[in-house]
């Protein structure tokens, strides 16, 4: 456990609380607005200090009310990345992202800033004025600068959300290089989903304030809280792209894909949402649509009010997908566990993410 | 035509002389209780708003005379304060400490007011970042509200160059002494024949005012730019 947590943080009109162990390096806090995800951010990096409880990081006490141990932030190694960046305005990026390790003893700065720099793509930015870069620019700048500071853990305040869908998901890579790369633990708090998907293993489920569920983030992509009625939406790395005019043929491990040519035709992460997904119980004869993929239906689950069917792929080196269809074609199809079936989706039911 | 007796060169020089001590001394406790008003939790804020402000709503006069009693032989302070042979009463201390008083709640409120504009997590992510609060408030409150500092202390300033009521009471009209421009102003109209030289007075008084909100305007434009 490299993270113990049992904190209660009562205010007039709204109680927070919440109690975990976290082993995976990888976690994300997830919940509606107002769901008390940010209160938790504040209380485990000490910028607000809760009325009982503890906090542990790495077995060392952060927070103690029984012990009366409450260490102020500048002792606690807790990065955080704010939502929107909140780089000094007087500085300049350089010296926002030196601000954290110029503080830190020499022989604790473990980080190699060129290197890091190199990976956030910022080495041009050094010398300018922060307010002349762009959101995205800034959040990179803003992730160097907690990554420098050498923190035991990070906390990502919502870091996307300030940011449109491109510039969001153009990010997204950077942040999993980093990650990857400096295996820092992080608890990457976001109201999405999708997000979270990408970014963490595990996630904690904030709910009017109370811990609700502690759970992997693709078991919750299942669920129609997940979801929030949207559907599931099955995320593939596709590679290998071939022009063929008006479509692209690509690969998605050994499948062979088809998708609508787009301006954009480097591999990335598409997303393919499960109730556009259609089934059959024998491959069609005729079909408008440009993807039929065999598949066994591996096991079945319930949503809200449509069955979630995860199908490997034939050929697909293990990669499943998600259909969600109605509980009657489930019948009439006669599906379970086991079953063969063959999916058919639109060439234009891709959306690039990045 | 601006003629100026000795006297007269003497009083713009302790004009000058009165509102840059007093803007100087009042600046650290004015930034401290400023910061206590505007970014700290601490109970009892608007008796300690009440109290900062206290000067700026009642007449000069009355502060002066409050001032007096404080600071005369037979006063909480002043008696304190005389076993170590320090007199304020009549003296350019009773000046200085007058003009503080007066300028104080002026430059607490533009300190306070720019501190408030700060958004907090700038003050946070120092922190996470390793700062401590007293580093956290040189390398980040204090530069974020430069400007509002600058406007208060300019502000300070012009307002003890043109102290009159307290000063009176507290330090007297001593030519050479304790006679700033405004009691001189006052000295020459209460004087046959002293109206030319109160006019004098009264041009490089505005004259001073003025060059003073120049000088802070520039200083806030060098700032806003950096």
């Amino acid at each position: 456990m490299f993270l113990e947590v049992n904190v209660t943080k009562n205010f007039p009109d709204f109680t927070c609380h919440a109690a975990f162990s976290l082993k995976t390096k990888k976690c994300g806090v997830f919940g509606p607005s107002g769901s008390g995800k940010s209160t938790l951010m504040h209380m485990l990096a000490g910028l607000l200090e809760p009325d009982k409880g503890f906090i542990r990081l790495n077995g060392r006490t952060l927070f103690d009310r029984e012990q009366k141990i409450s260490l102020p932030p500048d002792q606690r190694r807790v990065g955080v990345v704010f939502q929107h960046a909140h780089l000094f305005p007087h500085m300049s990026v350089q010296r926002n992202l030196f601000y954290g390790m110029n503080r830190l003893p020499k022989q604790e700065r473990n980080i190699d800033p060129t290197h890091l720099i190199e990976i956030l793509r910022i080495d041009k930015l050094l010398s300018r004025n922060v307010t002349k870069l762009s959101g995205g620019e800034r959040q990179r700048v803003a992730l160097g600068r907690t990554i420098l500071a050498c923190p035991r853990l990070i906390l990502l305040d919502e870091p996307l959300s300030g940011l449109d869908g491109t510039l969001k998901y153009q990010i997204i890579p950077h942040l999993q290089q980093v990650f990857a790369e400096f295996s820092i633990p992080m608890l990457f708090i976001s109201h999405s989903l999708q997000e979270l998907r990408m970014m963490t293993e595990e996630v904690l489920v904030m709910q009017k304030g109370q811990l609700a569920r502690q759970l992997a983030t693709e078991e919750l992509a299942r669920t129609s809280f997940g979801t929030g009625g949207q559907g599931y939406t099955n995320l593939l790395h596709l590679d290998e792209m071939e022009d063929l005019g008006k479509l692209l043929r690509c690969r998605w491990g050994d499948i062979t894909m088809m998708l609508v040519k787009t301006p954009d035709q480097r591999p990335g992460r598409f997303a393919l949402n499960g109730r556009d997904i259609v089934l059959f119980k024998k491959h069609p004869e005729a079909s408008s649509a440009r993807n039929m993929l065999s598949c066994t239906v591996r096991r079945t689950y319930a949503t809200d009010w449509l069955v979630g069917l995860e199908l490997e792929c034939q050929g697909s080196q293990g990669n499943t997908l998600i259909a969600e269809i109605v509980p009657q074609s489930v019948d009439e199809l006669d599906i379970r566990p086991g079953s063969e079936v063959v999916a058919v989706f639109k060439a234009s039911a891709f959306r690039r993410l990045y | 035509m601006l003629t100026l007796s000795p006297d007269d060169i003497q009083a713009i020089k302790l004009s000058m002389q009165v509102a840059a001590t007093a803007t100087l001394i009042a600046l650290p406790p004015g930034f401290a209780v400023a910061y206590l008003l505007a970014l700290s939790n601490m109970r009892g804020k608007a008796l300690l708003e009440g109290l900062v402000n206290l000067p700026l709503v009642l007449p000069p006069v009355v502060t002066g005379y409050l001032l007096l009693l404080l600071f005369g032989r037979k006063g909480w302070l002043g008696e304190l304060l005389d076993k170590f042979d320090i007199r304020i009463i009549f003296t350019l201390r009773g000046a200085v400490i007058a003009s503080a008083v007066v300028g104080f709640p002026l430059l607490v409120r533009s300190i306070r007011i720019g501190m408030e504009g700060i958004d907090r997590q700038y003050i946070q992510a120092s922190r996470t970042l390793g700062a401590k609060w007293w580093d956290t408030l040189f390398t980040i409150t204090v530069p974020l509200c430069s400007r509002a500092i600058l406007a208060g202390m300019t502000l300070m300033f012009a307002r003890s160059l043109g102290e009159f009521g307290a000063t009176i009471v507290l330090a007297g009209n001593i030519p050479g002494v304790t006679q700033t421009i405004p009691l001189a102003i006052y000295g020459y109209t209460s004087t046959p024949g002293g109206d030319s030289m109160a006019l004098s007075l009264c041009l490089i008084s505005i004259l001073l005012s003025f060059a003073v909100l120049l000088i802070g305007e520039a200083a806030n434009r060098t700032l806003a730019r950096r």
